[in-house]
């Protein structure tokens, strides 16, 4: 099942620099392509979308389709500018949000 | 159960002849499914090569989890940037893998993750620029193993 996500991004940062942020989600992303050991298929389950915020505007996003491996894994960049506080949220097939902070100090 | 070897024969046949159509009858994402969905995510635009780099392994010996990365020469500036990056295997039973949306703050057009892939085949990523030009990269990576169960 899912818990609680983790997420890599650097404590500070010069001002205009392009970081990496790293994340990574517990989650079994059930395809809905498998069946079980009585033949039924195993419904799909999947973190369809990933949003990343910076001060409440998108800096990244992703829609993922069943063909992500297990406990979802992305990397991308974002170029700061002030200090501030990332927001990740993950939504899930039933509609649940997992959400995430992390704050960085620019100078 | 008293069979005889003809009737043996039969039925192993028959056993076998419904596993192979029943796995045949899966439907699986085909090149031209892959053509198709990049030739509507383009639009009018011929999609070029270049710019845009498709990093895998070139073999995967686990296609429950393969490494990809992509990445896009670009200013990433607010009126030059890459606002689309969309990733299709053409031999996984659904050909959409993933799609990254990039903005200006995101500095560099630069993602990763990593996906299932259930046999050997081709994985093509599309880019579109905020101008509406398209441009492509396409690596064949080897599975081993195949990831997507059943």
């Amino acid at each position: 099942m899912a818990s609680k996500p983790r997420v890599k991004v650097p404590k500070s940062a010069s001002a205009g620099d392009i970081i990496t942020i790293k994340t990574l989600l517990s989650h079994t992303m059930e395809s809905g392509i498998r069946k079980d050991k009585d033949g039924n298929v195993i419904p799909r389950k999947i973190i369809n979308k990933f949003v990343c915020e910076f001060n409440g505007a998108v800096v990244f996003s992703c829609d993922i389709d069943p063909a992500i491996a297990a406990n979802p894994y992305l990397e991308f960049k974002a170029k700061v500018t002030e200090s501030g506080t990332f927001k990740f949220m993950w939504t899930d097939d039933d509609g649940t949000v997992f959400e995430t902070e992390k704050d960085i100090s620019v100078s | 159960m008293n069979l005889n070897r003809r009737q043996l024969l039969t039925r192993t046949v028959g056993v076998s002849l419904a596993g192979l159509f029943g796995v045949q009858s899966r439907a699986f994402a085909t090149p031209e499914a892959v053509a198709e969905a990049v030739k509507s995510f383009s639009g009018d635009s011929e999609p070029g090569s270049g710019r845009i780099k498709l990093t895998t392994p070139e073999i995967a010996e686990n296609g429950n989890s393969v490494p990809i990365g992509v990445s896009v020469d670009s200013p990433m500036s607010d009126d030059d940037y890459v606002t689309q990056v969309v990733i299709y295997a053409d031999g996984n039973p659904n050909p959409d893998v993933i799609t990254f949306n990039f903005t200006p703050a995101s500095g560099e057009a630069t993602a990763s993750t990593r996906m299932r892939l259930a046999k050997t085949q081709n994985v093509v990523a599309v880019a579109k620029m905020s101008d509406g030009s398209v441009f492509t990269d396409t690596r064949n990576i080897k599975v081993t193993i195949g990831g997507c169960g059943g």
